[in-house]
C-alpha cells in the first residue's frame, strides 16, 4: 500500500498517529469508565451513554457564549449533567435497576432517542463548536502537530480516571459502591442505602461523561445525534477490558484510539469505523479461544 | 318534552345551515387560492435548512400575493403553501406525499429539503403525474430516472466543485506548473450528495490530468478527520475538496487549523450554512466554498428586482441573513407563478408542460430546463473566505475579488496577524 510505505518512508508520521490515537482515546475512556461503572454497580447497560457526552458539550457551548471561559466551563458541564443524571435516574433507571438487562437496554435506548430529540428541538441540528484558544504545539519541525486542547482533554482524562479510583478505594460513599456491586443484598443488609449509591453512581456516569463532552466540544464539533459513537465505543472497551479493570480500560481505550488512526491513514477513512469492530469481533474470539485452552469461559 | 325535542330540531337544523354557509363559502375562498403543497423538514437533522427552505417558500407566496397574485386565464389566484413535518426521514416524506396529493387534493407540488427525501417524494409525484419543482434536491441521479414531472432550479452536485478544479488548472500557470502536475485530495462524508460532488471533482480532474492522491469516504457519524488531514500532511496535495454538508465544511475548517495543515487551497461545500466565516473566524479564511447563488451577483426578476434586493427583503421578514437554500426555494415557487400564468389553466398536465417549457430570468439565476429537468441555464459560484467575508472570485464573470492562491501557510497568518 503506497499509505504504508510512507509511514516507512517518513516514520514522524506514526508518531502523529500515536499521539492522535492516545489523545483520541483518552476520551474514549472517560466515556468508557462511566459505563464501566454504571454496568458494574447498576448492572445495566447504559445506551444513552452518548448522549450524556453529548449534553455536556452543549453546556460547554451555551457558557462560552456567556462568556464563561471554556476551560472552566468543564465542571460546570460535569456539575450540569450530574444534576441531569440524579434526576433521570430518579425518574426512570430505578424502575429497571433490578429487572432483566435487556429492560434496562430498552430503557435507556428510549432516554436516548429523547435526548437527541430535545437537543435537537431546543439547540437546532447545527454543528457546534468551541475555540479553546489554546493554540497548536508543533514538534519535530512541524510534521507532528498537537493541538494544546487535546493534551488538555488527556490529562483531564488520566486526572478524572485517578480521582475516580481514589474515590472508590478511599471515600465512604466509594466503599458503599463497591459494596453494592459486589452484592446489593447483603451490602443493604449491613445498612448501605443502595437506593442513593444507585443515584449517586447514575448521576456521577453522567457528571462524568458531561465532563467528557466538554472536552469532545472543544477539541471538535458536536452535533445532537453524534452520541452513539462514544456508546458504542465505550460500550467496545469495557467489553475488551473487563468490568472491574479501571486502568485496562485506559489502556485500551488508547489502543482502539490509535487504532483508528492506523486504519483511517492506511485503510482509508472509510474503514475506520469497520477494522475497529472488526478488531473487537477478534480480540473476543481469540480471548475466547485462549481461554478455552485453560478450560476457563469468559463471563 | 315534545317542546324540548322541537327546540332541539330547530337548533339542530340552524346549526347545519350555518355549517353548509360557512362550508360553501369556504369552498368559495378555496377558488381563488391555488395550493402548492410541501413536505418540509421541521424536524430531525435537516431542521435548519428545512426552515430554511420553507422560508424561501413564504417568502415567494407573499411578495406574489402582494403584487396581486397569479393571472391564470381570466381568474386571479392567490398563492398558499399547505406543508407537512417530514422529520427529516424519507419515509415519512412519501407518506406525507401521497397525502397530500390523495387527501388534500393538492396539484402542484414543491420540493423538500434534501436530495435523499426528493428522491423518495419523486415516484410519488410522478405515479399521480402532479408536477413537483424543486431548489434543494441536486443529486445527479434523480435526473437519470426519467422522471417526467421532476424539476430543479438549483445545479446538480457534481456541478457544485467542478468549478474549482477548473479554477486550480487556471492557477497552475500562475505558479508554473501545468495542470497535470497538480495533485487532488478528496475527503467526503460517506453520503449521496457527497458522493456526486466527489465524482464531479474527479471527472473535472481527469480532463486536467490532475492526480488524485487522497480519496477517503468519512463515515456519517464519523467528527474527526485527523487521520485524514496527517496524510495530506505527508503527501502534500495541491488542492484539499472537503463536501460533508455543515458539519464536514467546520471540522475540516477547525482541524486544518488546529493542526496547522497547509494545502493551497481548500474547497468546501456548505461553507455559508454552516457559517464557517462568522463563528470559527481567522481559521476560515481563504478556505474556498461552492454556492448556487450569492446575492452580490446581479441577476434580476420582476418580483423581487435583484439578489440584493431579495436579500434584503428576506432578512427584514425573517430576521437572518438569507442562505442559498432559502433563495432556491423561492426561485422554485416563482417558477411556478410564470408557468401557471403561461399555462392559463390549473390542470396539471397543462401546467407541467408549461414548466418544461420555462426559460425565466428570476434573482436566483436563469432558469431553463432540459428533458430531464436539470436546470441548465444557470452555473454555480465559488466564494473565497476573504477578511470574514465571502467575496466571489469564480466564475470570472461574476468575480468580485481575486482568488487569493496559494493560502498563506500558517505562520506567516500568525506573523500577519501580528503585523
Amino acid at each position: 500500500m503506497d499509505n504504508l510505505a510512507i509511514l516507512a518512508q517518513a516514520p514522524v508520521f506514526n508518531l502523529q498517529l500515536l499521539v492522535d490515537g492516545v489523545l483520541i482515546g483518552a476520551l474514549f475512556a472517560l466515556a468508557a469508565f462511566g459505563m464501566a461503572l454504571v454496568w458494574g454497580v447498576l448492572r445495566i447497560i447504559n445506551i444513552a451513554q452518548g448522549e450524556f457526552v453529548m449534553l455536556g458539550g452543549y453546556v460547554v457551548v451555551y457558557a462560552a457564549a456567556a462568556g464563561v471561559p471554556p476551560l472552566a466551563a468543564v465542571p460546570l458541564a460535569a456539575l450540569a449533567l450530574y444534576v441531569l443524571g440524579w434526576l433521570l435516574y430518579r425518574a426512570v433507571i430505578w424502575r429497571v435497576v433490578d429487572q432483566d438487562l435487556f429492560v434496562s437496554v430498552l430503557a435507556t435506548f428510549g432516554l436516548s432517542i429523547l435526548l437527541q430529540q430535545l437537543a435537537n428541538q431546543l439547540f437546532g441540528a447545527n454543528v457546534r463548536s468551541v475555540d479553546p484558544g489554546l493554540g497548536t504545539l508543533l514538534l519535530v519541525d512541524g510534521s507532528i502537530s498537537v493541538p494544546y486542547v487535546k493534551l488538555v482533554a488527556f490529562a483531564a482524562s488520566l486526572a478524572l480516571g485517578v480521582a475516580l479510583v481514589l474515590f472508590l478505594k478511599r471515600s465512604r460513599l466509594g466503599q458503599a459502591i463497591r459494596a453494592t456491586s459486589q452484592n446489593a443484598r447483603a451490602a443493604r443488609i449491613v445498612g448501605v442505602d443502595t437506593d442513593r449509591v444507585f443515584a449517586s453512581t447514575f448521576a456521577l456516569n453522567a457528571a462524568i461523561c458531561g465532563a467528557a463532552g466538554a472536552l469532545v466540544a472543544m477539541t471538535w464539533v458536536i452535533h445532537p445525534y453524534f452520541g452513539l459513537a462514544y456508546t458504542v465505543r465505550a460500550f467496545m472497551i469495557v467489553v475488551v477490558s473487563g468490568l472491574g479493570n479501571l486502568a485496562g480500560i485506559v489502556a485500551w481505550g488508547a489502543g482502539l484510539g490509535v487504532a483508528e488512526q492506523y486504519a483511517g491513514f492506511l485503510l482509508g477513512a472509510q474503514f475506520q469505523t469497520a477494522f475497529v469492530f472488526g478488531l473487537l469481533v477478534v480480540i473476543l474470539v481469540a480471548r475466547q479461544l485462549a481461554l478455552h485452552r485453560r478450560r476457563m469461559v469468559l463471563r | 318534552m315534545h317542546v324540548q325535542r322541537n327546540a332541539s330540531r330547530s337548533l339542530m337544523v340552524a346549526g347545519l345551515c350555518a355549517a353548509a354557509a360557512m362550508a360553501a363559502s369556504a369552498v368559495q375562498a378555496q377558488e381563488d387560492t391555488i395550493t402548492l403543497g410541501a413536505a418540509v423538514s421541521i424536524t430531525g437533522k435537516y431542521s435548519t435548512n428545512g426552515k430554511n427552505t420553507l422560508d424561501g417558500y413564504q417568502m415567494a407566496v407573499k411578495r406574489i400575493n402582494e403584487m396581486g397574485g397569479v393571472k391564470v386565464g381570466t381568474t386571479t389566484y392567490k398563492l398558499a403553501i399547505k406543508y407537512y413535518d417530514d422529520e427529516s426521514t424519507s419515509a415519512r416524506g412519501a407518506q406525507l406525499m401521497e397525502r397530500l396529493i390523495a387527501q388534500d387534493h393538492v396539484a402542484f407540488v414543491l420540493g423538500p429539503y434534501s436530495s435523499g427525501l426528493t428522491k423518495a417524494i419523486a415516484p410519488v409525484t410522478e405515479k399521480y403525474r402532479i408536477p413537483m419543482v424543486e431548489g434543494n434536491g441536486a443529486d445527479r441521479d434523480l435526473f437519470t430516472q426519467g422522471y417526467h414531472y421532476l424539476f430543479a432550479v438549483l445545479n446538480t452536485s457534481d456541478y457544485y466543485l467542478r468549478e474549482a478544479v477548473n479554477l486550480l488548472a487556471e492557477q497552475a500557470e500562475r505558479i508554473g506548473k501545468k495542470p497535470s502536475d497538480l495533485r487532488i485530495a478528496i475527503a467526503i462524508e460517506n453520503d449521496n450528495f457527497s458522493l456526486d460532488v466527489r465524482n464531479g471533482v474527479m471527472e473535472d480532474a481527469a480532463k486536467h490530468g490532475m492526480k488524485v492522491v487522497i480519496d477517503d469516504k468519512l463515515p456519517p457519524e464519523l467528527n474527526d478527520m485527523s487521520s485524514t488531514l496527517t496524510k495530506v500532511k505527508a503527501l502534500r496535495p495541491d488542492m484539499l475538496v472537503v463536501s460533508g454538508h455543515d458539519k464536514g465544511a467546520t471540522l475540516a475548517v477547525r482541524q486544518t487549523s488546529d493542526q496547522k495543515v497547509h494545502v493551497p487551497m481548500l474547497a468546501l461545500t456548505h461553507c455559508d450554512s454552516a457559517q464557517v466565516a462568522e463563528k470559527l473566524g481567522a481559521a476560515a479564511e481563504y478556505a474556498v466554498c461552492a454556492s448556487q447563488w450569492d446575492r452580490s451577483l446581479n441577476y434580476s426578476d420582476r418580483w423581487f428586482g435583484s439578489a440584493n434586493d431579495y436579500a434584503q427583503r428576506f432578512e427584514k421578514e425573517f430576521g437572518y441573513a438569507v442562505p442559498y437554500q432559502s433563495a432556491e426555494s423561492t426561485a422554485s415557487v416563482l417558477v411556478y407563478a410564470d408557468a401557471l400564468a403561461r399555462a392559463g389553466s390549473l390542470d396539471p398536465q397543462k401546467v407541467r408542460d408549461a414548466i418544461a417549457k420555462t426559460d425565466l430570468m428570476t434573482f436566483y439565476g436563469p432558469v431553463k430546463f432540459d428533458d430531464t429537468g436539470k436546470n441548465i441555464a444557470k452555473s454555480m459560484v465559488l466564494y473565497q473566505v476573504q477578511g470574514g467575508a465571502y467575496k466571489v472570485v469564480a466564475p470570472s464573470r461574476w468575480a468580485q475579488s481575486r482568488l487569493v492562491f496559494p493560502a498563506p501557510r500558517w505562520e506567516e497568518r500568525e506573523s500577519a496577524k501580528r503585523n
